[in-house]
């Protein structure tokens, strides 16, 4: 290993090697550029759904929301998840990539299997949104895209073992992994078991566009389908949660409190968190109601427990370390003099706040049988999940970004000010359009409808008037957020293009 | 720290702040689990599980013959149908109607068959919010006793196509 080809971050300590320093920037450009295009394809979804606005055309509307739900849920967030692989299984090992070929051959399907998804979409040949529930049917070319873009992910995180493996042998870690790369270990284990559910529906599914197979059971395909697309929603929590611990790691200099409870917690996600998929199912035929109670229980709710035993680390990370550089009168004087300016730490507080008490409260509310039949398919889901997977992980990873860019693209952030207000203005935004969803669907909003007013429908109906107040607050939240995310792309790619460089050792 | 590799020892007994946070969340969700089960078996809004697989024309049959039978009024192009309770009724969902329009007694138990002929639906009704998902290939059976009257309209909540939005039924109770 040549080590002229390694550097020493001035400003972290970080080793760093040429190698994943490549892998990285390229996937977090990718993610950024994919998350530029779902944010748009958001606010104009957005713009239609607010009645006082409607915006597109019918066709349109659905069109951009297929296309919103996969650059922003699977593209942006499986990019930035890449990128942190190889952060967490070489940088912070303080060796390099192995095998980058095989990195970038990931790189080259994510990217690929990206964009058919997307001409696909544009081109009004996959209107199906990211469910694609049979026996809806697309071009068979969007069910190959889906496919590629797994294939590339599933070697990505295939190649995180790849890393920690050969790093071991060269000395990386000696015993245990750090606690961020434990982190992402979990998300890597989870996400080989997810993509793998991928692989067995999305390949059906292939075959019968292709009509070589004739039928897809619709109920077998949702079970199948919510084993992918809801345990790789608990790859986003591993994730999330190792930002979390390295961002107070970085920022503050925050320890685990205990290593035992934390990683245990992780364990819990990976054995425990694939009994909540059926949750997606609990008001279908077919499943018996013991059957879905069991498939959403966590297993006794212990994969909830792991978050909360997350939501007490952390914090307590922070103050352990902000009172040992020497705030400690009263209670909270740590708190009251945290780096709220810098939004990494704010950005991480934020999303750790909204996480909790709108995306995870909400979700275990709603994964009940009683609940699911009187939330299922309202707005109020489209508002459980944008507190989790946008309030929390979206706003972790753009935290994150904030430390990656000098990091690794050796810039300095360009527009610090405007910097430390994007995380509050992003996470008032999408806090206020979460519950003015969940509040809209909780009077039976309907989520991806073109028109609650139903135009053209043979009979007339019209929801509690209470509701105009909730979407317009949705409304208003959603500009907010849209403003705060337009901001971001901005700060990140500026930075990165613009930002002033930094000296190396 | 969370980017270094731990210390030597790092299975370290937790202290009493720890113990006491991760017991009382442990209780917690211990409770809260249990209320899933317990809820199933005291509560009365469990979403139905009877199903019965059953093929498109075989279930059309079975809705033409409930409207044939039945049949008390027309709205709009979609019949009225008042069933008796002691007899199977039927909703049938398609791209993009509700059908037919049924018109219940409050403080009947009817077994309400939910299907859908072509592609997934989501039946929504509205005002009182009960949804459930209609599949074709499977029929559905809802144990449904009305305990108000008046009208109601059934909402399509799953996506199905560019006329999603005008996918709207509508059902009595009298
Ligand atoms: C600028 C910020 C954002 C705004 C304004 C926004 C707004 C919206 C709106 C209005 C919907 C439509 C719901 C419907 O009509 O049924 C939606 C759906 C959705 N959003 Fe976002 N969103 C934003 C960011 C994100 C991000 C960052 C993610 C993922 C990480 C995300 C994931 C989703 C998903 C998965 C759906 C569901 C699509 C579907 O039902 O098929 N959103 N969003
Ligand atoms: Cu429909
Ligand atoms: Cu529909």
């Amino acid at each position: 290993m040549a080590n002229t080809d390694f550097r020493t971050c001035s400003l972290s300590g970080l080793k760093i090697h040429r190698s994943s320093e490549l892998l990285i920037r390229w996937n977090l450009i990718a993610a950024f550029a994919t998350l530029a295009v779902g944010g748009l394809m958001g606010l104009l979804v957005l713009l239609t759904r607010w009645p006082s606005v409607h915006l597109l055309p019918v066709e349109h509307y659905y069109r951009f929301l297929t296309a919103h739900g996969l650059d922003a849920l699977l593209a942006w967030i499986i990019f930035f998840e890449i990128a942190l692989v190889h952060f967490t299984s070489a940088v912070l090992l303080g060796t390099r990539s192995y095998v980058t070929w095989l990195g970038w051959v990931a790189f080259a399907l994510m990217l690929i299997g990206g964009a058919l998804i997307n001409t696909i979409v544009v081109l009004g040949r996959a209107d199906v949104m990211f469910t694609s529930y049979v026996p809806l049917k697309a071009d068979p070319l969007y069910y190959l895209g889906v496919i590629l873009f797994a294939v590339g992910a599933l070697i990505g995180f295939i190649h995180f073992f790849i890393n920690i493996v050969l790093s071991k042998r060269d000395g990386g870690f000696k015993r245990s992994l750090p606690l961020g790369s434990f982190g992402l270990a979990a998300a890597s284990i989870i996400g080989i078991l997810t993509l793998a559910h991928g692989a067995a529906i999305f390949l059906p599914t292939l075959l019968w566009s292709m009509d070589v197979i004739p039928t897809i059971d619709p109920s077998a395909y949702r079970l199948v389908f919510w084993g992918l697309g809801h345990s790789s929603q608990q790859i986003n929590v591993c994730a999330m949660v190792a930002v979390w611990y390295m961002t107070s790691a970085f920022v503050v200099g925050g320890k685990p409190v205990n290593e035992k409870l934390s990683r245990t917690a992780f364990v819990l996600y990976i054995l425990f968190i694939n009994l909540a998929s059926e949750h997606h199912l609990l008001v279908d035929p077919v499943l018996s109601s013991w059957h879905k109670v069991v498939n959403t229980s966590y297993m006794m709710h212990l994969a909830v427990l792991a978050s909360m035993i997350h939501a007490f680390a952390i914090p307590a990370s922070m103050e352990v370390a902000l009172r040992k550089q020497g705030y400690t009168r009263g209670l909270f004087e740590w708190l009251k003099k945290a780096p709220w300016g810098n939004p990494a730490f704010s950005g991480v507080i934020i999303s750790i706040v909204l996480f909790g008490f709108l995306g995870g409260i909400t979700g275990v509310i709603f994964g009940t049988e009683q609940f699911a039949i009187i939330r299922h398919n309202t707005f109020a889901i489209t508002g459980h999940f944008h507190g989790t997977v946008v309030a929390g992980t979206t706003i972790a990873f753009m935290a994150f970004t904030y430390l990656l860019i000098p990091f690794i693209f050796k810039r300095e952030l360009i527009w610090k000010g405007f910097a430390s207000i994007q995380p509050w203005l992003y996470g008032a935004g999408v806090a206020t359009l979460s519950i003015g969803m969940m509040s809209a669907g909780s009077f039976g909003v309907p989520r991806r409808h073109y028109d609650i007013t139903f135009s053209g429908a043979p009979f007339s109906f019209t929801f509690d008037p209470a509701i105009d107040m909730f979407m317009s607050m949705m409304g208003v939240g959603g500009v907010l957020a849209a403003a705060g995310g337009f901001l971001f792309i901005l700060i990140a790619f500026g930075s990165i293009i613009f930002g002033k460089k930094m000296e190396q050792r | 720290m969370a980017i270094h590799e731990p210390e030597r020892i790092w299975w370290n007994p937790l202290s009493k702040d720890e113990r006491v946070w991760v017991g009382v969340a442990l209780i917690w969700m211990l409770v809260s689990f249990i209320f899933m089960p317990v809820y199933h078996l005291v509560g009365s809004q469990n979403p139905p599980s009877t199903t019965y697989s059953v093929k498109a024309d075989d279930f059309d049959k079975l809705v033409e013959g409930m409207v044939g039978k039945y049949k008390v009024g027309e709205e709009n192009g979609f019949p009225v149908v008042h069933p008796d309770p002691s007899e199977p009724v039927f909703i049938r969902a398609s791209m993009w109607q509700w059908y037919p329009i049924l018109e219940l007694e409050k403080g009947k138990t009817y077994k309400v068959h939910l299907s859908s002929i072509d592609i997934q639906h989501g039946f929504s009704l509205q005002p009182i919010n009960m949804n459930l998902m209609a599949l074709p290939g499977y029929d559905y059976v809802i144990k449904l006793t009305p305990t108000s009257t008046g009208e109601f309209h059934i909402v399509c909540n799953e996506y199905c196509g560019v006329g999603h939005h005008t996918m709207v039924g509508k059902m009595y109770v009298k």
